[in-house]
């Protein structure tokens, strides 16, 4: 007998400043619903145009990103993206 | 040496500083293309140790070596990492037909620091349509601190380009670009050749740079809203992927860095630097 079960989607979003309702830069999915199968570069169109507008369509925010002062003597240095904010969905399957 | 026709101009090597690559559409005639292609299909081409003068690698007859000797593609070499550089190593990248997933976003070899760089030259010597992948950049990022594939997480940003080129094409990358192998969709196998040379001269002014000027380097109006496209305004154009902050960070970074290549230390874009490097108290000593 079919049972409905309940699964995670991730979507991960860095936007331009540490405000939620700030701009898209870059995006990353993972379904662990098994229905949509994404990997780096598969698209050019951003699914949110910012933050805010994920909220608005039901995902739910599980990580903010914290700020951190730069080391000292790496206050002019970049490295890994900022503002990464990650959402998640939980979907019902059938098993 | 390079004949000055085919070294590169300093509005090409600020968009190298800038964005951290360099592209050619079909610079490589088709003979050497076929040449390539079927030496590829039938297994292969020697390698060299690491550090091997380039110079004494591919000796003729050799396809991937007659691409190498192309007078423009020497000009790019001779500009970006000077005469006699080494050879680091070379492959024969494939992406395999109907393959599940894309490589995931990396930076090649370990974090590396140095002004000085590598260069990494990508040679396409058949067509890339967008559905076959096509290798994928992001533009400006060659100037972050990773660690290989720490970044793999990421899968798009704004401005990515995915390399959709005709067969010759080239493209020339700083050693710290972000890049990877997109998905090839397509029933055919994917080839695109690498190889890395390190520099053993001090990388200044290797390029043509009878267009520099006191111009270049005078400091400029902040905020005036032109649309130019001299040295400064190159440097200071903005990747769609840049975060607020970070994105005026990486306009410091490439001033540093076109410092170093030009050995004008007063050389700034939107007075970034010279604003910190201001110090009156030291006036008032001297």
């Amino acid at each position: 007998m079919a049972a409905a079960q309940q699964r995670q989607k991730i979507l991960i979003l860095y936007l331009g400043t540490s405000a939620l309702d700030s701009d898209v830069k870059g995006w990353t999915m993972y379904d662990g619903t098994g229905r949509e199968h994404h990997t780096t570069g598969d698209s050019d169109e951003r699914p949110y145009a910012t933050g805010m507008e994920a909220l608005l369509d039901g995902w739910r925010v599980i990580q903010f990103p914290q700020l951190i002062p730069p080391y000292p003597g790496m206050e002019y240095t970049t490295s890994f993206k900022k503002n990464e904010y990650i959402f998640e969905k939980l979907e019902t399957i059938e098993t | 040496m390079s004949d000055k026709q085919h070294l590169l101009n300093s509005h090409q090597m600020a968009e190298f500083v800038a964005r951290g690559f360099l592209r050619f559409d079909e610079i490589v005639p088709d003979d050497i293309n076929q040449a390539v292609m079927a030496e590829f299909e039938a297994g292969g081409i020697n390698s060299y140790p690491a550090g091997t003068p380039f110079a004494e690698c591919y000796p003729a007859p050799s396809p991937i070596g007659a691409m190498l000797r192309l007078p423009q593609i020497q000009g790019i070499l001779d500009s970006l990492v000077g005469q006699n550089p080494l050879f680091d190593h070379h492959a024969i990248h494939k992406r395999l037909p109907n393959e599940g997933k894309a490589q995931g976003l990396h930076g090649d070899s370990i974090i590396d620091t140095r002004l000085h760089f590598d260069v990494q030259l990508m040679y396409f010597p058949h067509d890339v349509p967008l559905e076959m992948g096509g290798t994928l950049l992001l533009p400006g990022s060659h100037l972050r601190r990773i660690n290989e594939a720490e970044v793999s997480r990421y899968q798009n940003f704004l401005g990515q380009i995915p390399m959709v080129c005709e067969a010759g094409s080239i493209l020339v990358l700083h050693h710290g670009i972000w890049h990877c192998g997109r998905q090839n969709r397509t029933d055919r196998m994917r080839y695109m050749y690498k190889i890395r040379l390190n520099p053993t001269v001090r990388q200044l002014r290797l390029w043509n740079t009878d267009d520099l000027d006191e111009d270049t380097s005078a400091h400029q109006p902040i905020f005036a809203g032109e649309k130019r496209d001299d040295v400064q305004a190159i440097l200071a154009r903005l990747e769609p992927w840049f975060e607020a902050g970070d994105g005026r960070l990486e306009i410091v970074n490439r001033t540093l860095l076109w410092r170093f290549l030009t050995g004008d230390e007063d050389f700034d874009v939107h007075y970034w630097l010279t604003r910190l490097e201001n110090m009156p108290e030291n006036r008032l000593s001297a």
